[in-house]
């Protein structure tokens, strides 16, 4: 697996890799010195031929097709139940709001809210930080069993967490916290995406020397990894606590397994709207408006930076 | 490097710091690890020994031994093998067309582009989204009745399809809305990999005069190989785990169900419901231990396949060098 994911990454050339395009990105000096040839000016063929009216047409279409559910459903939520099913169906949002508040007061959407923000705020900072404590180890550090303690967490990040779930449930019966946000929150607490996210970042960004000189300093590995290692994790780091939060946000069947609708996170409520017993596709559409509103505001403000740290990511892993 | 002089005498002072930094590393690991252990290796380990017994939602302090009786059970479950069958069906239908269709999104994203970024982040949309959002509005789009596809369907003068209730409507309702959801991120993954592909090598296949498609075929395809197989392990492991889709698309019971007569209930929505319906953890730990067996098969059998391809690629260049 990993022969297989990390050489894609080994020509990244500089232009490609666009100063613009991925704000926050890994220092790339290093890798300028490679690729001598690869300036940007005018070439033809590969990935840099300019785009044309089909390829524009298409990506728009994708856009389209993309967003369309978001619309619809901010739409649907904006009329009554017997106006969205009308004939011709509606095209544009219209001023109720008789449905938010229903589906807020059915589905305890308002406390779902503010529980699912402490869950996935406190999954993602917990997330960031072990991962990137470990991340910086499995980089930097030498120590025994380090590569099979690595090749035992990449090789987990194939198993679904799924396959877990009977004894976990198990388990929190045992500890009394069903129903509790602490079920939800520790199990998701490390990831083992989240370690090897952070070691590839830092294994190239930040140079040995660093380490080196700090160590001749007579800088501790703590004080090394406040002053050198933590500066440098900063943008790798924010990527990870997005998608973490992104992801906790919508996690779907461990949390509806361990919670229950009156202490819900969002999806929890929302899969409560779609247990058949609210028959309204109106009410059902607002309440999944209000409960995806808050990730696609994060989405709007920094999906630059998600996308860039998916093709980070995807690159080495 | 903290190797001092051996001559010279270590105040206990330093002999403390020596300690330290060789045990440094394993304090860097250890809050993950500890986590980890507890959270997701030991359910992992312990699924196996919860499926060797009896044991009943309503009180899951108490387990019986029963040996293999779960396993025996589900290999003579027709609901198993169906769900097995659906997901199967589910999986291929759903992952097939979301590769496909990733990799000509990608191979577009990768032109020189005017707004790229607001494209990448457009088709990246719904991976923003959770699938109990995102199932409940397409369950109304494909609403039998009043549905939109339906309504569009009846304009092009196509019959309201059943798209619940039927067999074959009901499993592509459920993998439109996985395609949907995935394919973006897809390709993101594979715009990714197509710019780390070297421009020498387009230069060298347009100096041997290979046309646009000759160079996809011939350059980004083979550049792509490795994380072509990586998108179609992930994606099948993703695969096997469907489950809010056919829960949501109807809800209630019939979702538990995956539909009136299971047309489309995965295997992950029949251990959900063999445990928390029919309250038969045991039972339940086997399907995921069994999952997990298949997930194992499936990343081995990807694993040979790629070694088996590289090593043959690498006796044909061994062969004819000239064409390597």
């Amino acid at each position: 697996m990993s022969s297989a994911t990390t050489s894609p990454g080994k020509d990244v050339r500089i232009d490609d890799a666009g100063t613009s395009d991925r704000p926050g990105g890994p220092p790339r000096l290093p890798r300028m010195r490679r690729t001598p040839g690869s300036r940007r000016p005018r070439r033809r063929g590969g990935g840099r031929d300019k785009a044309g009216v089909f390829t524009y047409a298409v990506l728009i279409l994708a856009t389209l097709v993309s967003a369309f559910p978001f619309y619809w459903s901010i739409v649907a939520a904006t009329h009554s139940n017997a106006e969205i099913n009308a004939v011709p169906p509606p095209f544009l949002p219209g001023g109720g709001t008789g449905s938010f508040e229903q589906a807020a007061e059915q589905a305890n959407i308002g406390k779902a809210l503010v529980n699912s923000t402490i869950v996935s705020g406190t999954v993602a900072i917990g997330t960031v930080l072990a991962c990137t404590l470990a991340g910086f180890a499995f980089a930097k550090l030498r120590f025994r069993g380090r590569g099979a303690l690595l090749s035992l967490t990449v090789a987990t990040m194939m198993i679904p967490p799924q396959l877990g779930l009977i004894p976990l449930y198990m388990m929190m019966a045992k500890l009394g916290w069903a129903n509790e946000l602490q079920s939800v929150i520790l199990p998701t607490l490390v990831t083992a995406f989240g370690v090897f996210f952070m070691r590839q970042y830092l294994s190239e960004a930040l140079p040995d020397e660093l380490i080196e000189a700090g160590r001749v300093d007579g800088a501790s590995y703590f004080r090394i990894f406040r002053s050198i290692v933590l500066p440098a994790a900063r943008p790798a780091m924010a990527v990870l606590g997005l998608l973490t939060f992104m992801t906790t946000w919508n996690d779907f069947f461990w949390p509806i397994i361990a919670l229950s609708q009156d202490n819900p996170t969002v999806q929890v409520a929302i899969n409560s709207l779609g247990g058949g017993y609210v028959p309204d596709q109106s009410v059902i559409l607002a309440g999944t408006v209000l409960g995806t509103l808050p990730v696609l505001v994060v989405f709007g403000l920094l999906g630059r930076q998600i996308v860039g740290g998916i093709m980070r990511g995807a690159v080495k892993g | 490097m903290a190797v001092t002089s051996p001559a010279r005498l270590l105040t206990t002072r330093q002999l403390w710091r020596r300690r330290g930094t060789k045990a440094a590393p394993y304090a860097f690991i250890a809050p993950f690890f500890v986590m980890f252990a507890a959270f997701g290796l030991f359910p992992l380990v312990y699924t196996g020994y919860v499926s060797l017994h009896r044991v009943r939602l309503q009180n899951p302090d108490a387990m019986s031994w029963v040996g293999l009786d779960n396993y025996t059970t589900l290999l003579q479950d027709e609901f198993f093998w169906n769900s097995l069958k659906n997901t199967f069906t589910i999986g291929v239908i759903s992952t097939v067309p979301q590769l496909c269709l990733a990799l000509g999104l990608a191979h577009l994203l990768n032109y020189r582009l005017r707004g790229r970024t607001f494209f990448r982040v457009a088709v990246l949309l719904p991976y923003a989204t959770s699938v109990a959002a995102a199932t409940l509005v397409f369950a109304g789009l494909f609403g039998r009745d009043y549905g939109m596809l339906n309504w569009f369907l009846g304009l092009i003068g196509i019959d309201p399809v059943d798209w619940f209730n039927e067999k074959w409507p009901s499993q592509i309702a459920v993998s439109t809305i996985v395609t949907w959801r995935w394919t973006g991120y897809n390709a993101l993954i594979y715009l990714a990999a197509m710019q780390a592909i070297s421009y020498d090598r387009y230069e060298a296949a347009m100096l041997d005069g290979a046309n646009r498609w000759q160079q996809f075929r011939h350059v980004t395809l083979p550049g792509l190989r490795p994380t072509i197989v990586f998108t179609i392990i992930v994606s099948t492991i993703g695969a096997l785990q469907i489950f809010g889709e056919p829960l949501l698309l109807q809800g209630g019971t019939t979702g538990m169900n995956g539909g009136a007569s299971r047309q489309y209930q995965t295997t992950g929505l029949y251990m959900y419901q063999t445990g928390w319906q029919y309250f038969s953890l045991g039972k339940a730990a086997a399907i995921a231990w069994l999952m997990f067996l298949i997930i194992a098969l499936v990343v081995g059998v990807n694993a040979a396949i790629v070694r088996y391809r590289l090593k043959r690629a690498a006796a044909l260049t061994a062969a004819k060098p000239g064409k390597g």
